[in-house]
């Protein structure tokens, strides 16, 4: 029993994961209806947003301490983060500690940006091309992104660490009555939790209470009378992207501390999230999120040693075989309308 | 003696009744129109015989075998063609190739893979997709790609192809609908010799009355997803139901 | 001849001559000057060059023809490596039985794949045949490790049973003895021109697999594949299952797949999972849409353009970049060179993606649009007499 209810913590933060960027792609499937296969490279900026305001932080004055020297005996060079100067040593210290959650602040309108300069200046121009050629352009700018980040950043991972409050681990077992240490499970994979939790609620939100949302959704149940309405979809569709481009983005700048950024981290995400929209169902954003949620779950029972012992391997394959599996008795996905994508 | 027979046919989309308790029987050899009203059916009835749609209850029966439950390209084998409201050719592909696809599908069945094969040693073939073109009137075209035609050459294409395939019965969505006068008049020609000339039935759906009056032996009134009456031109002409499923008027 | 009209014989004996003389081709430069650099006509680039040609041809045959966008056809080229490399170690070196299981071996998997996913068609397809890549990727990383020797790849030991080879035959892959490493040099006029059996080898094997893909284009089943892309519903309303042509036409393409792989093995006998990703699929996508989909050459084009820039593009690293532009002011050439150095050496895949995007944004018919473009311009034809024959 310990074991189960560790696991399925364990899948909650990479099914948070999955859930979001599963979230954005199934927005702009839903409203542009574009395939875009560059939604893991945002997720890869955002959780770079998080890296650079890190090390933007850390940029440092030096001076040298006259009074001290280093093991060779030269006057010991003392580097201080210019924040530390401004704000002095204590809120500095808290501003570089927290720079991960800072990152957000900073992420959200860089990866607005990102969605509307990406949206009018390359994917409007292919709303009338097919889907094979908005998954190759996607693919290619998907290629440009990732080795810019590379060249930028270079190809090793960057730790980039949660803020020190949220180090340790809650011990859940302790809680529900079961042994000490036997689920214990980091504070900041509860906050991801947490977060994603927040971001989806506030998405399905904004679609179904404000105006802008319903419009939204009319035009993705049918976006030519929605356009004969005389409402300029086009506008809201590109600013629909920049909200797809940004939760991406979040769900990357939060993802850091969990897994260390990395310049494929994007591909990587990539092909899981296309199968996580593909179960869920094209164009449906419930659909997406259980299925998000599902299969991290899936997949972190899959890694259980008592489930590998029967089925070697099983790990490694469990969400691209559910998929397979789910796409060929229900085509539709778990959630999805008939006939969406089908040519 | 009939070739095909529609007994209770029923099909609904959710709550509405697209088909309600269809009965249709259409005789050998000759040219059936369906009119109705928009939203009577028509067009679900179709989709039904060719099996793009599996209906809720009842059966189809053509030449004495079910249609119900097998796939498109089994239901044309069997011998029934059908051409589309908008016309359905491959586009990508020249008028000589459009019409050889036809031309090999009557000769091989479904599936063989000739991928070694040289297309000029299919003499027969290509013998019999030029037949096809100068019938069509369309031969001085055999080299142009299909998609830069206008839409009544289109049609004749789609048309000579389903004929290419020598079909017993074949079934023609609304021909003329967005047709000029002189090409729907040439249509009406092309279709009156088809059903004169070869030995084959025809069913056609039709808004334009002159059309139908011009080229149907019967005809089938739908309304409301059912037939309303079945009668031959000259008694549908001045039929009370008819007049009032079309015009709303009441009858006197 | 071989069954091909006039115009088509000619095309294949011009393929065969360029190939033929692709070690001159590819070494324009003399030695010692300072364009040598781009002289491509080493034996490995070269053979490489055919080798995914291969692969681009087969896989052209799926999306050129039929539409269905492949992201998974890295596990046959992988499955064909592995194939041939486990000919090798318990059969024989003789690089014939080797290639012939990896064709074998890639097209039984290509059916079960295809089987599976032409099911579904679109955008489901694609992310199937992915879902289908990636899985065989890990499988190979994991539960198959006995068959792949997983990270390690597997490779040629000393202690193979090989038990068709005598004793004392050759260590190496070879044609009945011949090892494919020998290469003969021929210095003319200060060029040096490397002829190496291998590249050969692939070359021939290259030009057969040229010479069946020009005769499927030319076929009625070619036609049916195009008509499959052109209109799926009037085939089915035609008495024609869309399913076995599509199914045909990935098998086809998934053994010139295995066909490259093995030529891979054949080339160089180690065999990793790292071939089966995903992303080795994307590359072929690459370069047959950068060639041209749905023409005879436009892949093979695609393929020898991006393997003579790759190999290029690396070489010019910052050292070569400032030896270029060295008669510049010294501000100026220092951002000119780190300019440049952003596109150049590890920067190649940036280039490639741009590369990729231009060409999908602006030609989506790939090079052999653009010639056909220039070539139109120049005899100033106009471009709207429609092509019948896919393009050459």
């Amino acid at each position: 029993m310990d074991v189960i209810i560790l696991q399925l913590l364990n899948g909650l933060d990479k099914g948070s994961a999955y859930a979001l960027i599963a979230l954005g792609l199934t927005l702009i499937f839903g409203t542009l209806g574009v395939v875009n296969f560059a939604h893991g490279a945002l997720f890869m900026i955002g959780a770079f947003c998080a890296v650079t305001l890190q090390k933007v932080l850390n940029i440092s004055s030096e001076a040298i301490d006259p009074t001290k020297t280093d093991f060779l005996g030269n006057p010991l060079v003392v580097k201080t983060p210019y924040v530390v100067n401004w704000f002095g040593p204590e809120t500095g210290a808290l501003i570089i500690d927290w720079s991960v959650p800072l990152a957000l602040l900073v992420a959200v309108p860089i990866m607005i940006l990102v969605g509307f300069i990406m949206e009018r200046g390359l994917i409007k121009h292919f709303y009338h091309r097919p889907h094979a050629d908005q998954i190759l352009v996607t693919f290619g700018l998907a290629i440009v992104m990732q080795e810019l980040i590379k060249q930028g950043f270079g190809a090793n991972a960057i730790p980039t660490g949660a803020p020190d409050a949220f180090k340790g681990s809650y011990d859940f077992g302790n809680l529900l009555g079961f042994d000490p240490n036997v689920i214990i499970y980091p504070y900041w994979r509860m906050i991801y939790f947490a977060f994603s939790a927040i971001v989806i609620g506030a998405v399905f939100a904004f679609l179904r209470f404000t105006t802008f949302g319903m419009v939204v959704r009319a035009g993705m149940a049918d976006r030519e009378t929605v356009g004969l309405l005389g409402i300029n979809i086009d506008k809201r569709f590109t600013i629909m992207f920049g909200i797809a481009a940004a939760v991406a983005g979040i769900a990357g700048v939060m993802y850091a501390p969990i897994n260390s950024p990395n310049y494929h981290m994007g591909m990587d995400f990539l092909v899981l999230s296309f199968v996580v929209v593909v179960v869920g169902g094209m164009g449906s954003l419930p659909g997406a999120v259980l299925a998000g949620f599902m299969l991290g779950i899936l997949e972190s029972f899959a890694s259980m040693n008592e489930v590998k012992n029967i089925f070697p391997g099983i790990d490694q394959i469990i969400i691209y075989l559910t998929a397979i599996i789910i796409l060929l008795v229900r085509p539709r996905g778990l959630m999805g309308k008939r006939g969406v994508m089908e040519d | 003696m009939s070739i095909l027979e529609v007994e209770n046919i029923g099909k609904r989309f959710g709550g509405l009744k697209a088909l309600d308790n269809v009965n249709l029987s259409i005789k050998e050899g000759t040219v059936h129109a369906l009119i109705g009203p928009n939203g009577a059916g028509k067009s679900t009835l179709l989709n039904v015989l060719v099996g793009k749609l599996v209906p809720d209850t009842g059966s189809v029966m053509f030449d004495g075998q079910s249609v119900l439950g097998r796939a498109p390209h089994e239901i044309n084998q069997m011998g029934i063609s059908r051409v589309f409201q908008t016309p359905e050719i491959f586009g990508d592909l020249s008028v000589m190739e459009n019409m050889m696809i036809p031309c090999f599908a009557k000769r091989d069945g479904s599936f063989r893979m000739h991928a070694l094969e040289r297309m000029m040693d299919e003499k027969q073939i290509v013998a019999s997709a030029e037949e096809m073109l100068v019938e069509m009137n369309m031969i001085d075209k055999r080299e142009m790609h299909a998609a830069a035609m206008s839409r009544g050459d289109k049609r004749r294409l789609e048309i000579g192809m389903c004929l290419a395939q020598q079909p017993r019965l074949l079934l023609l969505d609304e021909p003329t609908a967005g047709m000029a006068r002189a090409d729907t008049n040439n249509t009406i020609d092309l279709l009156r010799q088809i059903s004169e000339e070869r030995d084959i039935t025809i069913v056609i759906i039709e808004h334009d009355m002159h059309v139908v009056f011009s080229l149907a032996q019967r005809i089938t009134v739908l309304a409301q997803g059912t037939p309303l009456v079945e009668d031959t031109p000259d008694n549908i002409k001045g039929h009370p139901k008819v007049r009032e499923a079309y015009l709303g008027e009441t009858a006197v | 001849m071989l069954g091909l009209n006039k115009r088509d014989t000619s095309f294949l004996i011009i393929v065969i001559l360029l190939t033929m003389f692709t070690p001159f081709l590819m070494q324009p430069f003399s030695e010692g000057s300072a364009m040598a650099q781009f002289n491509g006509g080493y034996p490995d680039l070269m053979a490489k060059v055919a080798i995914f040609g291969i692969f681009a041809m087969g896989f052209n045959i799926l999306f050129g023809l039929t539409g269905y966008l492949s992201f998974g056809h890295a596990a046959f080229l992988g499955v064909g490596s592995y194939s041939a490399v486990w000919m090798f170690k318990l059969l024989t070196l003789n690089v014939f039985p080797a290639i012939i299981l990896s064709v074998i071996v890639a097209g039984l998997f290509s059916l079960l794949i295809g089987y599976i996913s032409l099911r579904r068609s679109g955008i489901y397809f694609s992310i199937l045949t992915l879902a289908m890549a990636e899985m065989s990727y890990r499988l190979a990383y994991s539960v198959f490790t006995p068959l792949t020797n997983g990270e390690t790849g597997l490779q040629l030991r000393p202690g193979d049973p090989r038990i068709l080879d005598a004793a004392d035959a050759s260590r190496y892959p070879n044609l009945f003895g011949l090892e494919l490493s020998t290469s003969y040099k021929l210095e003319v006029l200060n060029h040096v021109f490397t002829f190496n059996v291998g590249f050969y080898f692939c070359a021939v094997i290259a030009i057969i697999a040229f010479y069946l893909t020009l005769r499927i284009f030319r076929s009625p089943f070619g036609m049916m594949l195009r008509a499959v892309k052109s209109n799926q519903n009037r085939m089915s309303f035609t008495g024609l299952n869309p399913r076995p042509y599509t199914l045909a036409a990935f098998v086809i393409s998934g053994m010139y797949a295995g066909l490259a792989g093995g030529l891979l093995a054949v080339m160089d006998p180690l065999a990793g999972a790292e071939r089966m990703q995903w992303t080795v699929g994307g590359e072929v996508v690459i370069m047959t849409i950068l060639g041209g989909a749905g023409t005879l050459l436009g892949p093979v084009l695609g393929a020898g353009a991006i393997k003579y820039l790759e190999n290029i593009f690396s070489k010019i690293n910052e050292t070569v970049l400032h030896s270029w532009f060295s008669f510049m002011p010294d501000g100026m050439e220092d951002v000119v060179v780190s300019f440049f150095a952003f596109f150049t050496g590890k920067g190649w895949a940036l280039t490639l993606g741009l590369m990729f995007m231009l060409v999908v944004t602006f030609l989506p018919g790939g090079l052999v649009e653009g010639g056909q473009r220039i070539w139109n311009k120049i005899r100033r034809k106009k471009p709207d007499t429609p092509n019948n024959n896919p393009a050459e």
